[in-house]
């Protein structure tokens, strides 16, 4: 079931250095919200708090509040683990799992949860994910091929596919285009705008034009100088913030006078 | 013309500059390709030169009529295959005893070190594995003979008692000069290798695939058996392969250790049973001339052969799922 996101003074730390400071964002579920700003400014930082895979980085750590449907991911005994199994995530370049066929990459996760699964329940949850990430079509008759054997904007779509079989509540998307085609890209796009009739979905992008065409609301992260920590600017419906920003540095970024 | 004149120098100057430096360029090529080329074609010589050396050498022994082989002091069998069979199978027997022993511990310490332990830990750990590498094999083999076989008696009596109703561990006789002393002197020997190897290869596991596992929801040991071990999977098989070449030709350790034997025998606690192929031509040499020589380097022409079939297995292994290995 997807679910809304509340972050209430959200610090990211890597050991001493504050990376990313006194974000406050409150996300509707089913919605998309981008996420831009220029590079170095904790945009994926602070994406990847949403699902704590920035713990994986030793000595990161945060200070503040984070719920998805009201439960707070830093409570006291929350397992990151559960968190994850929750939180779906695309990364910026396609890594499907090189070893598994194209199949069992979208099973992977069914399998990690410990679920037994029958052959035909996992064929039927194999071809209703692939179907979700719009590939079902061009991989049916290969699927115990490896999944490094389709493209780079069919292996995206097929990690798509594997971080929705566990049928998370909220999916996080970290640049999934940058690395692709304008082809690819397109067919990337038009899945998130019917990813978001079941899913949550926040998602990082350098492309203010891909923010615009397929978020609800933009939120712009910005950094004074380098060594400062960033700071969510400002966030507002994308019409707004990209036609009438309230702060200059948001006006500056989005028409290109940025620095 | 003030604008014209600069790039005149430089396009004389260019052309001769370009000349020399593609000369150079050719020489160093040359010379590099040569090189190349020549390290190449020198190990196939070599290789050659020991097959050649092993088959002429060979020959006499191979051609030989059972009844002049039965001459040798030391021959007792009807053949001279009846002669190499048991050898080679005592010299299997003891290395993928070895193998089996050392590859599981090995993967253990290689994960420990490239996905568990704390930097600092790991570094000091990695240098401690290598270190193992380094002893010379007849320190191995004292220390085998020595130690390993009085701390090992009380085991293999308890074996034997309690499993010895399985062939395998029936009939244990004290000292433990028995093959499976032997194999557990040479999984040691063999641990340092395939724990370098197989660390080296998990190391490089993508952090990508690392971090999509664990974007699933994976814990440590799910993330390692779904993105790190089948990423290692052809390196870790490189890595045993390379430890049983070093375990089929150990001489030192085995021959300090092992009470020797001729038997197609799968009783691995008694002495007497095994013997492998290079430290019976190593125990042998000494004493042997003409014909028996020729028998001792037909054994070694057969060890020759198994390490081959034995590396030729493994990459058989490794190719029948490259398109899943990840290099792709």
């Amino acid at each position: 079931m997807p679910q809304g996101i509340q972050v209430k003074d959200l610090n990211i730390f890597y050991g001493d250095f504050r990376a990313v400071a006194d974000v406050d964002m409150e996300i509707e579920s089913n919605s998309v919200t981008a996420l831009i700003g220029p590079s170095g400014c904790g945009k994926s930082t602070f994406l990847r708090t949403l699902n704590r895979m920035h713990e994986v980085v030793p000595g990161a750590r945060v200070e503040g509040n984070v719920q998805i449907g009201g439960v707070d991911l830093y409570g006291k005994g929350v397992d990151p683990v559960a968190v994850r199994r929750e939180v779906g995530m695309v990364f910026q370049r396609p890594n499907p799992f090189p070893t598994m066929s194209i199949a069992d990459n979208v099973l992977a996760g069914v399998k990690l949860n410990n679920r037994r699964i029958s052959r035909s329940d996992a064929a039927d949850l194999v071809e209703r994910s692939l179907r979700g990430a719009n590939l079902w079509k061009e991989v049916k008759d290969r699927l115990d091929r490896p999944g490094s054997s389709l493209s780079g904007g069919q292996q995206q779509r097929l990690c798509i596919a594997r971080a929705i079989a566990v049928e998370p509540s909220v999916l996080l998307m970290d640049e999934p285009c940058s690395a692709l085609d304008p082809i690819s890209t397109l067919a990337i796009e038009e899945l998130i705008s019917q990813l978001k009739e079941r899913y949550t979905i926040v998602i990082v992008t350098h492309n203010m034009q891909q923010a615009a065409r397929v978020s609800d609301r933009t939120g712009f992260f910005n950094i004074e100088n380098t060594g400062d920590p960033g700071r969510l600017v400002e966030i507002d419906d994308t019409a707004t913030m990209f036609s009438n920003p309230s702060q200059r540095a948001t006006e500056d970024y989005i028409s290109g006078r940025f620095g | 013309m003030t604008v014209g004149t600069p790039p005149a120098p430089v396009a004389a100057a260019g052309p001769r500059a370009a000349d020399r430096r593609t000369g150079s360029h050719v020489w160093g090529g040359r010379v590099f390709a040569g090189l190349s080329y020549g390290s190449g074609i020198l190990i196939l010589l070599v290789l050659a030169a020991v097959a050649v050396f092993l088959v002429v050498q060979a020959l006499p022994a191979l051609t030989a009529d059972p009844t002049e082989l039965e001459q040798i002091s030391w021959f007792r069998a009807e053949s001279l295959l009846g002669y190499v069979g048991p050898l080679v199978f005592g010299t299997v027997l003891a290395a993928l005893l070895a193998l089996a022993m050392a590859v599981p511990v090995s993967i253990g310490i290689a994960l420990f070190i490239s996905h568990y332990a704390p930097r600092r830990l790991a570094q000091g750990l990695g240098y401690l594995v290598d270190l193992l590498a380094a002893i010379p094999s007849v320190v191995y083999g004292l220390w085998g003979a020595l130690w390993l076989i009085g701390v090992l008696d009380p085991v293999m009596t308890w074996l034997s008692s309690t499993l010895g109703f399985i062939p395998i561990f029936a009939g244990y006789q004290a000292p433990a000069k028995n093959v499976l002393t032997a194999a557990v002197v040479l999984a040691v020997m063999i641990l340092p290798i395939i724990t370098a190897v197989a660390r080296e290869v998990f190391l490089q596991t993508p952090r990508l695939h690392e971090e999509a596992a664990l974007a699933l929801g994976a814990t440590r040991w799910e993330m390692i058996r779904t993105a790190v071990l089948p990423f290692g999977r052809s390196g870790v098989i490189s890595a045993a392969m390379l430890g049983l070449g070093r375990a089929l030709g150990e001489t030192m350790a085995v021959l300090m250790v092992l009470s020797p034997g001729l038997l197609f025998s799968f009783f691995l606690l008694k002495p007497g049973q095994h013997q492998t192929i290079a430290a019976n031509i190593a125990a042998q040499f000494p004493e042997a001339a003409g014909l028996s020589v020729s028998v001792l380097i037909a054994t070694g022409l057969a060890l020759f052969v198994i390490t081959f079939v034995v590396n030729f297995v493994a990459r058989a292994i490794v190719a029948r799922r490259k398109d899943f290995s990840g290099a792709n």
